[in-house]
C-alpha cells in the first residue's frame, strides 16, 4: 500500500475536483432503499422449504445420473450445396436496413442457418462494427411470433387466391388507378422504388404516400429552409476538432451512429491522446453522446433553438433570428470560440428530433464556419422521393375520411400504432373499401386490415437498399422463407404484371438496366460478395444556401407549462422491434431501465412536483391521457420530460405486449417531438420499473478511473497509485508460467460509449438468454458482459462514466478456489473456464467474485422447446440448463477453432486473428483482445500505456482484462462550472 | 443397512460407467444395413471417400445420398436393400441415419486435428473395417480422452498412417510416440475449455 507522502500518490479526490461516482441518487445520499433488489439476487425462502427442496433436487440430481445416452440421428444432404463443409460456418454479406437506412453485415450461418451478424469492416456504415438492432436482426427472423400465413380477414388464403381477389379490386379502377393508395415507410431501395414508379406508371392516378414515424422529418425540412430543397447531410467526425451536439445522440442512435462514433473516437485517440478533440452536448435528456461530452449542458428542447440562433450569431451567421435569448452566454461564448478556432475543422450536430429550424440554424453555422465539404458533407437525397412525410399521410387521412380510397396497400410499417393520435388512423382504415398490408407480424395495423401479406425478413429474400451516404448493397436470401412470406417487391409486382416475377428477377432485372450487360455477371457478383455496390455512394454537392425569410425560421413557442420530449427508443426504435427480448431486456445507455420505458424527470422538478422514483402517474396532454411512471435521472433538464416511442404495443407478440406504455397516444401531428402544456398526476397502484443500474455492485470503490487530460499532462503516471496493485508473486499459491498463448483483453474507457452493442452481440455469440422483466426485478438477468454507467458530481448534471465489465478472467481467480466440484478451473493459457455439465449450482463462485460478473441459471431461462429459436444457437456453445453457472469466456470457442486452424496450418495464431464478439461489434474498437505474450500485439502494447489500469487490483486477482483509463479535454474556459 | 447403501452407491457408479449406459459394442441398427465391413475391409474404399471432411473440419461428415449413388446407380442398382437410397435421391429427401459415435451436447471434439497430429482412425472407432453393422468401439467417456490427452506418445502414429485400419502400434511405441510428439508438436491438453466450451 503506498502512503500519501509517496511523492506520485495523489488522492482521487484530487483529481481535478473529482468528487466521488455514485450510482444513484439514493446511493449518493447513502439511502439504502429498500426496494432496490442489492441482496435479492438471493432469494429467501424460510428454512423448513428450503430444506423440502434441497432433498427433493438431490434425489432428482441422482435419478438424471441414471440416463442411457440417447438415440440420435444423422441426417446428411442428399446432393450437397457446393462448399458446404459441415462443421464450417459460410458468411455472406448483405445488409440490415432501419427505417430504410441500412448498415452493411456480413452474416454468419450454419449450414443454411443465419446464426449471428457482424458488421461488414469494408461497409461505410458498419466498419466491421454493428449497431444493437444489426446484431439483434437475427432474432427478428427467428421470432415465433411473426406471421405465417396469407389470411383475409383472419382467415388462411392461399397467394393465389390472393392475387385473384387483388385483380377484382383493381379492376373497377378502370386503369386510372383512381382511389388505389399505396402507404410506405422510407424508401431507399432503388429497385423498389422503380417498382413504385412502374405502378404509378400503370395507374397514373394512384397516389403514393410515405410515413416513418421516428424519420428524419425535421432534417429533411430543415434543408428545405436552410438550402431550399432536399439535401442529404452526413458528417465526417474523423477530421473534426470541435463538435458541437444539439440535442443529437449521433454516438449511439441513428442510422449512421456507428460510422460516427468510430470516426469520433479515431480522432480522440489520435497519437499520443494528448490532441484530443472537444465534444459539446447540449442536449433535452440524458444520452450517451451526452455522457461522453466534454461539456454538457442541459436545456429544455425548446431552448436549443435559442441556443443554437445564439451560436450562430457569435460565429456570424447573418440575419439570424430565433425565438428567445440564449439561456447561458458563458456558455455560449466558450463554445463560439472553440468552433471559431477549429474552422474547417469542427462540426454542429442537429439532433433528428430538433424542429426545422434547429436543423437550419446548424447548417448555416456549418456554413459560416467553413466545413462543409470537409466534415460536414452534402449529397441528394438517399431516399427516391423525399417528401413531408407528415403531409404525406395527412393527405392519405383526408382521402380516407372522404370515402374515396378503393384499394389501400400498406407495404410495412404500423400506422395505427405510430401515427399521430390527433389523425385516428384506426377509424380511418374502416373507411377504405379494400385493405391490404404486408407486414412481417400480424400486428395492430393487421388488425384493422382486410387481407395480411407476410413479409419476408430482409435475410430471406432478394432485394436493395441505401446507407447513409447512399452506398447501395445487395441483399441477398441468407435462408429459404420460414413461412409463406412475400417481399414487398413481389407484392407491387403482382399490381402490374401477372404472372409476378420472383423478386430475384425483379431486382436482376433493374440492375441489368443500369449496367452494361456485358461484365453484369461479373459486377453483380462481385457487388455481392463485397456487401455493396463499388461507387455507388451519392457524390458530394454544393448547395448554396438560401437567405432566410424574416421569422420564418423560428418555431412556434411552447404552450408553457412542463414540457415533453417524445424520442425512439436506442433499442427497439419506433416499436417495430418490440418483440424481440434481447432488445427489450437490454438496459438502456442512462437509466439501465429493461422492458419499459418512463417519464424521465429531473431531480428538482420530481421533487417540485412531489415524485419519489418510480411514482405511477398519469401524463395529461389536451384530452389525451396515458399512465406511466416516472423515472428520476440525473442531468436531465428542469421543467422538462422524456417519454421515449415504441412501448406498450398491444399486438407485438407474446414478448412485446404490454411493456411499458404507449408514448404515441399523447403524440399527434403538431407536436411529433415535443409538446407543451403537459400534466402529471399521481395515480395508484405502484408499478416496479426493472433496472439493472445497482445490480453486480462493487461497493464503494473507485472503479471507472477518468481524468481531464491537463491533469495526464502533468502526471501521466497518475493511474499507478489508484491501481494500488500488490506486488508480483504475492500469493500462497506456487506462480504458473504461461509459456504458450497467454489471452488478455483491453477496454478503452475513453473510448466507450455506453451503447449496449457488445452486450446484444455476446448474448447472441454464446446462446445468453433473456430471463423477463420479474427475473431483472429480482436480479438475475444473465448477461456475461454489463455496462456500468457511474455518475459523478451535481445530480443536475453530472459527468458520466462508462465501464464494460465482463469477466475478468483473474490469473488469482478468487471463484476457482471455492467451487466445491471443479467446475471452474484455469485454462493453461489463462481462461477462467466454466464447465457447465460439473456444475452443481452451489453459487460459491458467484459469492467469491469481486466483480460480479457470474451468472446463475436460477430457472430454465433457456426457451429448449420453440422450435424456430433453436436455429439461431450457435452450435459452438453449449445450451445452458437450469441450475448452472455461467461466465463470460472470452469467446472461448473462437479461440479454441482458431488455435486448431493455426495448428492444421502449422503456425501460431496471428495478432487479431481471435476477435472476441464484444470486440468484434465495438463501433469504437474500445475492447482490444489478444495474446499478451507477444509484446508486438495490439493488446500487450495498450497494457504497456501509462493509463493501463487493473480494476481492483488490490485484491492481487491480477486480472487479464484490463481498462485504459478515460481522458477528458474539458474547455478551460467552463471548467469552473461543469465537472464533466 | 451401511453396507446395503454402500453397495448401492458401487452398483450405481458401476451402471453409470457400463457399457450399458454409453452403448459401446452395441451395433447399431441402420435404415440401410451398410457395411463398413464390406465396403472398407472388403472393397478397400478410402475412409475419406465418404467421410470427406474429416481433415479439415471438427464433422468428418456423413456421405450424402449422392456419393451412395455413385457407385449404386450402377451396382446392385435394383437391389431391394438399397431402395432407401434410391427413394432418397429420388425425392430429395435425405436419410435419417442412427448416430453411432454421439457425445454429449457440452463436448465439442474436432476430428481434423486429431487426424493432423497423428491420431488414426482405428484408435478411437477400432477396426471399422471388421463391423457389419457399425458399433462404437470404445466407451467415450472423459476418462478415456484423458487417457490419451494426458499422454499421446502411448497413441500417436506416423502421420501416413492415420487410415491404415490395420495399423498395429510397435513394440517400442513409446519411443516412437516420443519423437512423435516432439516432431507434430503436439500438447498436452488437459484445460476444461479445450473441449467443453
Amino acid at each position: 500500500m503506498r502512503q500519501p507522502t509517496d511523492p506520485t500518490f495523489v488522492p482521487l479526490a484530487a483529481l481535478s475536483a473529482h468528487p466521488r461516482q455514485w450510482r444513484s441518487l439514493e446511493e449518493r445520499e447513502g439511502v439504502v432503499a429498500e426496494d432496490i433488489p442489492l441482496q435479492s439476487e438471493f432469494s429467501q425462502e424460510d428454512r423448513r422449504e428450503f430444506l423440502r427442496l434441497m432433498s427433493a433436487s438431490l434425489a432428482l440430481a441422482g435419478m438424471t445420473a441414471c440416463t442411457r445416452q440417447p438415440t440420435e440421428l444423422i441426417v446428411p444432404y442428399v446432393d450437397p450445396p457446393e462448399q458446404t463443409v459441415p462443421g464450417h460456418p459460410r458468411y455472406y454479406a448483405t445488409a440490415v436496413p432501419v427505417s430504410g437506412i441500412a448498415q452493411g453485415v456480413i452474416v454468419e450461418t450454419h449450414l443454411g442457418r443465419p446464426t449471428k451478424v457482424e458488421g461488414n469492416p469494408d461497409h461505410p456504415a458498419s466498419l466491421g462494427a454493428t449497431s444493437v438492432i444489426s446484431q439483434a436482426s437475427v432474432l427478428d427472423l427467428y421470432d415465433p411470433d411473426r406471421a405465417k400465413e396469407i389470411t383475409y380477414r383472419g382467415d388462411t388464403r392461399s397467394w393465389e387466391n390472393f392475387l385473384l381477389a387483388l385483380g377484382s379490386m383493381l379492376n373497377p379502377l378502370q386503369g386510372t388507378g383512381e382511389g388505389l393508395h399505396i402507404l410506405t415507410e422510407t424508401v431507399t431501395s432503388p429497385c423498389l422504388g422503380a417498382q413504385i414508379e412502374a405502378v404509378l406508371a400503370q395507374f397514373p392516378r394512384a397516389q403514393w404516400h410515405q410515413w416513418e414515424p421516428a424519420g428524419s422529418h425535421s432534417v429533411s425540412a430543415g434543408a428545405r429552409m436552410a438550402f431550399g430543397r432536399p439535401v442529404n447531410t452526413y458528417y465526417r467526425l474523423a477530421d473534426a476538432d470541435a463538435v458541437l451536439a444539439l440535442d443529437s445522440d449521433f454516438l449511439a442512435c441513428g442510422p449512421a451512429a456507428t460510422r460516427y462514433a468510430r470516426d469520433f473516437m479515431d480522432r480522440r485517440r489520435r497519437g499520443d491522446r494528448l490532441d484530443m478533440n472537444r465534444l459539446y452536448s447540449v442536449e433535452s435528456s440524458m444520452t450517451s453522446t451526452g455522457g461522453k461530452a466534454d461539456h454538457r449542458l442541459p436545456l429544455r428542447y425548446s431552448e436549443i433553438e435559442a441556443f443554437a440562433g445564439a451560436v450562430a450569431r457569435g460565429v456570424g451567421v447573418p440575419d439570424t433570428a430565433t425565438a428567445g435569448e440564449a439561456p447561458n452566454a458563458q456558455w455560449v461564448d466558450a463554445v463560439v470560440q472553440d468552433l471559431a478556432a477549429h474552422r474547417g475543422s469542427s462540426a454542429v450536430i442537429p439532433g433528428d428530433w430538433q424542429p426545422p429550424a434547429v436543423h437550419a440554424l446548424a447548417s448555416r453555422i456549418n456554413t459560416a464556419l467553413g466545413n462543409v465539404g470537409k466534415t460536414v458533407i452534402h449529397t441528394a437525397p438517399v431516399e427516391v422521393q423525399p417528401v413531408d412525410q407528415l403531409e404525406s399521410l395527412r393527405d392519405l387521412g383526408n382521402a380516407l375520411d372522404a370515402g374515396s380510397v378503393a384499394v389501400l396497400l400498406i407495404l410495412g410499417g404500423n400506422p395505427v400504432y405510430n401515427a399521430p393520435a390527433d389523425f385516428a388512423f384506426a377509424r380511418l382504415l374502416g373507411q377504405a373499401k379494400n385493405t391490404i398490408h404486408v407486414a412481417s407480424h400480424h400486428n395492430e395495423t393487421s388488425a384493422y386490415c382486410q387481407w395480411h401479406v407476410p413479409e419476408s425478413h430482409v435475410f430471406e429474400d432478394w432485394g436493395d437498399t441505401r446507407s447513409f451516404d447512399g452506398t447501395v448493397t445487395i441483399l441477398q436470401p441468407l435462408i429459404y422463407p420460414l413461412y409463406r412470406s412475400h417481399s414487398h417487391l413481389e407484392v407491387l409486382e403482382a399490381l402490374v404484371n401477372q404472372p409476378a416475377r420472383t423478386s430475384r428477377e425483379i431486382l436482376n432485372a433493374y440492375w441489368m438496366g443500369k449496367k452494361p450487360a456485358r461484365d453484369f455477371e461479373s459486377w453483380w457478383r462481385q457487388s455481392l460478395h463485397d456487401g455493396f455496390i463499388a461507387d455507388s455512394a451519392l457524390p458530394e454537392i454544393t448547395v448554396a444556401p438560401v437567405p432566410s425569410p424574416p421569422g420564418a425560421a423560428v418555431s412556434a413557442a411552447p404552450a408553457g407549462g412542463l414540457e415533453l420530449s417524445f424520442r425512439p427508443d436506442p433499442y427497439v426504435h419506433d416499436g417495430r422491434y418490440s418483440n424481440l427480448g434481447w432488445l427489450m431486456e437490454l438496459p438502456r445507455p442512462m437509466t439501465k431501465l429493461a422492458w419499459d420505458n418512463a417519464v424521465l424527470l429531473s431531480p428538482r422538478t420530481a421533487e417540485r412536483l412531489g415524485f419519489p422514483n418510480q411514482q405511477r402517474v398519469t401524463i395529461q396532454r389536451g384530452g389525451m391521457r396515458v399512465d406511466a411512471s416516472v423515472w428520476i435521472q440525473p442531468g436531465h433538464p428542469d421543467e422538462s420530460a422524456t417519454v421515449h416511442l415504441g412501448f406498450g404495443r398491444s399486438r407485438a407478440g407474446s414478448v412485446g405486449n404490454n411493456a411499458g406504455f404507449n408514448a404515441y397516444l399523447l403524440r399527434t401531428s403538431s407536436a411529433l417531438w415535443s409538446a407543451g402544456g403537459v400534466q402529471l398526476t399521481k395515480t395508484a397502484p405502484h408499478y416496479p420499473l426493472a433496472t439493472t443500474q445497482m445490480h453486480q455492485s462493487m461497493d464503494d470503490r473507485p472503479v471507472a478511473i477518468s481524468a481531464d487530460i491537463e491533469h495526464y499532462r502533468q502526471n501521466p503516471d497518475f493511474v499507478r497509485p489508484l491501481e494500488n496493485a500488490p506486488e508480483r508473486g504475492e500469493s500462497l499459491y506456487p506462480p504458473w508460467a504461461y509459456t504458450g498463448y497467454a489471452w488478455g483483453m483491453s477496454i478503452d474507457l475513453t473510448a466507450c460509449v455506453g451503447c449496449n452493442a457488445c452486450v446484444v452481440a455476446c448474448q447472441a455469440e454464446n446462446n445468453i438468454p433473456v430471463v423477463g422483466k420479474g427475473q431483472v426485478l429480482a436480479a438475475r438477468e444473465m448477461h456475461w458482459l454489463r455496462i456500468d454507467t457511474y455518475y459523478q458530481g451535481d445530480p443536475e448534471n453530472p459527468a458520466v462514466h462508462f465501464q464494460p465489465v465482463p469477466c475478468m478472467q483473474c490469473e488469482n481467480a478468487p471463484c476457482e478456489l471455492v467451487c466445491p466440484v471443479h467446475a471452474t478451473a484455469h485454462s493453461s493459457d489463462g481462461l477462467n473456464d466454466m464447465t457447465y455439465n460439473r456444475c452443481v449450482g452451489t453459487r460459491y463462485c458467484s459469492n467469491n467474485c469481486p466483480y460480479k460478473v457470474r451468472r446463475f441459471n436460477f430457472f430454465l431461462y433457456q426457451d429448449w422447446y420453440t422450435e424456430t429459436l433453436k436455429l439461431q444457437r450457435n452450435p459452438d456453445v453449449t445450451v445452458r440448463s437450469r441450475g448452472v453457472m455461467e461466465k463470460c469466456t472470452y469467446c472461448v470457442q473462437r479461440i479454441r477453432e482458431a488455435e486448431i486452424r493455426a495448428k492444421v496450418e502449422d503456425r501460431a495464431i496471428r495478432d487479431g486473428e481471435v476477435q472476441t464478439a464484444c470486440q468484434q461489434a465495438c463501433p469504437t474498437q474500445a475492447i482490444v483482445f489478444g495474446d499478451i505474450n507477444q509484446r508486438a500485439n495490439r493488446v500487450a502494447q495498450l497494457k504497456a500505456e501509462k493509463l493501463n489500469y487493473a480494476l481492483l487490483a488490490e485484491l492481487n486477482t491480477r486480472p487479464r482484462t484490463t481498462y485504459l483509463a478515460e481522458l477528458r479535454n474539458p474547455n478551460p474556459a467552463l471548467n469552473t462550472e461543469h465537472g464533466g | 443397512m451401511a453396507l446395503a447403501l454402500i453397495f448401492a452407491l458401487w452398483a450405481g457408479a458401476m451402471i453409470v460407467r457400463s457399457p450399458y449406459e454409453t452403448r459401446q459394442n452395441e451395433p447399431r441398427e441402420q435404415p440401410v444395413p451398410f457395411s463398413h465391413e464390406h465396403h472398407a475391409g472388403g472393397l478397400g474404399i478410402d475412409c475419406r471417400y465418404c467421410h470427406t471432411t474429416v481433415e479439415t473440419s471438427s464433422f468428418a461428415n456423413i456421405p450424402a445420398t449422392k456419393i451412395c449413388m455413385n457407385c449404386h446407380s450402377q451396382m446392385w442398382a435394383a437391389s431391394p436393400t438399397l431402395e432407401p437410397v434410391r427413394e432418397s435421391y429420388l425425392t430429395g429427401r435425405s436419410i435419417a441415419w442412427t448416430r453411432v459415435h454421439d457425445l454429449p451436447g457440452f463436448v465439442y471434439f474436432n476430428h481434423s486435428i486429431h487426424i493432423h497430429k497423428g491420431i488414426g482412425c482405428s484408435t478411437c472407432h477400432g477396426r471399422v473395417d471388421q463391423m457389419p453393422l457399425t458399433w462404437q468401439a470404445e466407451s467415450l467417456r472423459m476418462q478415456w480422452c484423458l487417457d490419451c490427452h494426458r499422454n499421446p506418445a502411448r497413441y500417436v502414429r506416423p502421420v501416413d498412417k492415420i487410415f491404415a485400419m490395420d495399423y498395429q502400434p510397435p513394440p517400442d511405441q513409446l519411443m516412437l510416440g516420443q519423437r512423435l510428439v516432439r516432431e507434430y508438436n503436439i500438447h498436452s491438453l488437459t484445460s476444461c475449455s479445450t473441449c467443453h466450451r
